[in-house]
């Protein structure tokens, strides 16, 4: 409670002292993920936008989105994709009273994390 | 607001090591928060031996030897030493918990312990609760009723009395809040999943008569809201409750009276 006047007592440590659990990692991760895919999706408008404006301009935007750096950004992209895609549909569920007991989401987190990584290797192969 | 790194005042030094006790052979190492509010310094952790061979075997036991056998000024809270309580709730290995509950055979390596996480430090173990009490008063935790007082008792029938199962036994330890992020960043107005577990119990008790006036007051993008099921408050709560589940009906039942 930073915002809660402590007079002269110490605030208690919290992030640097709390073991991650694996619905507070997947829920950060989902956070994460949602900003990233801001990067991403500016650039792939910036390619849309390059092609429309002529050959040279494609050809710099291109460039830059097909190069190893662009590559590893865009293939991130593509599992934070299917990853806050996953974790929203695990919200939508929790929205509805389902799967709130423990151990249920807890599976779910493993359910989002393993299935972001298999359908981002399905993609990357496919696309 | 979210802060990721502790105020100056309360960054963390490195404190003594007290000498381990004479011809002990299962020596069990603790390494413990302490902060004296006389001494103008920073926080420090301590580190102390403990004789497991002359110990009982919850953390609890192992506090209460140090205090009476190694360093008097180790200052916590306890009372029960059987999980009804509530005192003495601290972050032991990582989590929120309670230290006479926890068994020390559930914890690998040196025994780690700090006050509840994000609160005020009133001394050593010792949080400062009275933001978190306010909060639980402010959900009006009694029977809100209009009509006339029966003359004997207020009747619920057994499957009426069934859905506060799983909500009645929660003895504000304060793990929960203390463990939820969103309590970290927004606990000033967010009310935390304790206080929000206690308005659910009172707004599915089929005889309180304010249900509309419980929920009109939670409808604030704070006190409710910013709950977004991270569920450490479940997975750290000592006695099994789930306060993630509570706070999703309340959601739920928002959605429900809108539609």
């Amino acid at each position: 409670m930073a915002d809660v006047n402590r007079g002269n007592r110490p605030l208690s440590p919290h992030l640097q002292i709390y073991r991650p659990q694996l619905t507070s990692v997947t829920s950060i991760f989902t956070r994460i993920t949602g900003n990233a895919l801001i990067l991403g999706s500016i650039l792939i408008v910036w390619w849309f936008i390059a092609a429309a404006k002529g050959p040279d301009a494609f050809a710099r935007a291109d460039w830059v989105l097909t190069s190893l750096v662009g590559d590893i950004v865009m293939t991130l992209s593509v599992w934070a994709l299917w990853y806050h895609s996953l974790a929203g549909i695990r919200h939508l569920i929790w929205d509805s009273g389902r799967g709130l007991e423990l151990r249920v989401a807890e599976r779910l987190g493993m359910a989002i994390i393993a299935g972001s990584a298999i359908l981002t290797v399905l993609t990357v192969i496919i696309v | 607001m979210v802060e990721l790194t502790l105020p100056k005042d309360s960054v963390i030094k490195t404190g003594k090591t007290w000498p381990k006790p004479d011809g002990a052979t299962n020596l069990r190492k603790f390494q413990i928060y302490r902060w004296d509010p006389d001494s103008g310094e920073n926080p420090r952790v301590d580190t102390y031996f403990v004789d497991l061979d002359k110990c009982g075997p919850m953390v609890l036991d192992a506090l209460i030897k140090i205090k009476n056998e190694i360093d008097p000024t180790l200052t916590f809270r306890r009372s029960c030493r059987e999980g009804i309580c509530g005192s003495c709730a601290m972050n032991i290995d990582g989590t929120n918990t309670l230290a006479c509950t926890r068994g020390m055979d559930e914890i690998k390596g040196t025994v780690k312990i700090y006050p509840l996480p994000h609160m005020p430090v009133v001394k050593d173990l010792i949080p400062d609760l009275t933001h978190f009490y306010a909060q639980h008063a402010s959900i009006m935790p009694w029977l809100e009723t209009e009509s006339n007082e029966p003359v004997k008792e207020w009747r619920q029938s057994p499957e009426d009395r069934k859905k506060l199962d799983g909500l009645y036994e929660c003895i504000m330890c304060a793990s929960c809040s203390t463990a939820c992020p969103s309590y970290w960043w927004n606990g000033d107005k967010y009310l935390g999943p304790a206080a929000l577990l206690h308005a659910y119990r009172w707004i599915i008790d089929s005889r309180d008569e304010a249900t509309g006036e419980r929920l009109d007051q939670l409808e604030d993008p704070f006190k409710l809201y910013r709950c977004h099921t991270i569920m450490n408050c479940t997975k750290t709560c000592p006695k099994g409750l789930n306060p993630a589940k509570a706070i999703a009906s309340i959601k739920k039942m928002m959605v429900d009276r809108a539609i």
